[in-house]
């Protein structure tokens, strides 16, 4: 399984690295994102810092769904999904490998986007260890979530729109246990942080356990 | 000998439409079985259920001693599916489509190079982004999988669609090769005269059914082609009480 997981992130990451649609248009969607919040809450510049936490996490869930989107499309591609099958790939594998390849993806961005929200809304990043223990896990959760839906809406004709309305209300939980992470590690309150990265831990073992359990039986009725 | 294939009253459903209305077929290795029939027989669907992508719902399916409707993934690394797309990464390199392919499937990578050498593939081509290839190099490429994954069943659903001369004469050779390995090939092709040289039995299919077979001798020309596929199987079609697949999953559950 981790042999097959491996072979397929590598895979995957190979064809983000050749393509170049992270680079060249998810990233620049995430950025366009801040900028336009900025845009519409600037005449409060205080408010822009109070709200930074919640406006990353709601760019980076945008994120996750054209990064989820983008790894099931070139699966859809000239039949390359029934390559997959084909392949003998231990669909657990397959499910790691390609959550994983999400999951570095959307690692990246939040890094750009967290440069982003230093510069346009003058946020200091307080709390290190618990902003990236929580990037961490919402991450995860993000990649093993998305990576499961994906593999549910990529037999139907209407995936394009069908994943945002599937994915989005699932990962509430992730936007606001990560907000009111980021919130107490911002210095924006003063809550516990790490019981909601403890709440979120919990949302990322649950959708790998369900992606390993599950995405094999997806894929066959994809 | 086991056969490669044996399929019996094999009935499979896409969209819950009977694709196959239960086939019969047997195979054996280091045979090569043609099939042909008229648009929508069901030539193809029979390719897919051999190779565990389509569920065989009533009925027995065996293909290389795997019981299909026990565990269709257990047989896929071992069979090797050439369909009407070439199932290639856009993105990746020849070379990086035939590598993971293989890696994939669990096969040694040293298979890679001779493979793209074999179909012309490992000067400049092999650098070159799938999507960027003609359609008879990404058949090819496509075709460099199989060669490298070396498959005990081959099934090929119109393989010499877009490649040239050349290449068909080389795919033939490479079937030629495979079946004196002691693979089976199961075949589909409306190109009658070239497939026909190459398979030991042509079958016609019509309704989702294999119609009985008519051996011939590998170097005649069988007796089944003397009329065209699309002819005899409409002709055949009309011969046939349970076509309407309904009634035959019916009869199925039933027994």
């Amino acid at each position: 399984m981790w042999r097959d997981a491996a072979l397929m992130a590598g895979k995957d990451l190979r064809i983000e690295a050749r393509s170049r649609v992270a680079t060249n248009q998810v990233a620049p969607f995430a950025v366009i994102v801040l900028v336009l919040f900025g845009f519409a809450l600037e005449p409060d510049r205080n408010f822009l810092q109070t709200a930074a936490p919640g406006l990353f996490w709601v760019a980076v869930l945008f994120c996750s769904v054209l990064a989820v989107q983008r790894s099931f499309a070139v699966e859809a591609a000239d039949a390359a999904g029934d390559g997959l099958r084909m392949s003998g790939l231990d669909p657990a594998g397959i499910f790691l490998g390609k959550a994983a390849a999400v999951a570095l993806e959307l690692a990246a961005l939040e890094a750009l986007l967290a440069v982003g929200i230093v510069v346009f809304y003058s946020t200091s990043l307080t709390g290190v260890a618990l902003l990236l223990a929580t990037a961490a896990v919402a991450t995860i959760g993000l990649a093993a979530c998305g990576t499961l839906y994906g593999v549910l809406a990529a037999g139907l004709r209407v995936r394009e729109t069908l994943l945002p309305l599937l994915i989005l209300p699932v990962v509430a939980p992730v936007l606001i246990g990560a907000t009111r992470a980021w919130e107490v590690a911002l210095g924006q309150s003063l809550d516990d942080g790490w019981k909601w990265v403890t709440l979120l831990a919990v949302f990322a073992v649950v959708y790998v356990t369900l992606g390993v359990l599950a995405f094999g039986t997806l894929l066959e009725e994809a | 000998m086991a056969p490669a294939v044996r399929l019996r009253s094999a009935v499979a459903l896409l969209g819950g439409f009977p694709v196959l209305a239960g086939a019969d077929l047997e195979v054996q290795p280091g045979e090569v079985v043609l099939l042909q029939g008229a648009n929508g027989a069901g030539k193809t669907s029979l390719l897919r259920t051999c190779a565990g992508l389509l569920a065989v719902v009533s009925g027995s399916a065996e293909v290389l001693g795997c019981d299909l409707t026990a565990d269709r993934r257990a047989v896929r690394r071992r069979v090797g599916l050439l369909g009407h797309s070439t199932a290639l990464y856009d993105d990746l390199t020849v070379e990086d489509n035939v590598r993971f392919a293989v890696r994939a499937a669990g096969a040694p990578t040293a298979t890679v190079e001779p493979a793209l050498v074999r179909l012309g593939l490992a000067g400049r081509l092999r650098s070159v982004a799938a999507g960027r290839l003609s359609a008879g190099q990404r058949r090819r490429t496509a075709l460099a999988v199989l060669v490298a994954r070396q498959p005990e069943l081959w099934l090929l659903d119109e393989p010499h669609a877009g490649l040239d001369a050349e290449h068909r004469d080389l795919l033939d050779d490479l079937i030629r090769g495979a079946v004196a390995g002691g693979a089976a090939v199961v075949l589909a092709s409306h190109e009658r005269d070239r497939a026909s040289a190459l398979a030991d039995r042509t079958l016609v299919m019509a309704g989702g059914q294999v119609v009985p077979d008519r051996r011939a001798p590998r170097s005649g020309r069988p007796e089944a082609t003397s009329a065209p596929p699309e002819d005899a199987s409409a002709r055949l079609a009309g011969n046939f009480p349970s076509l309407d697949a309904s009634e035959h999953l019916e009869a199925a559950h039933v027994a």
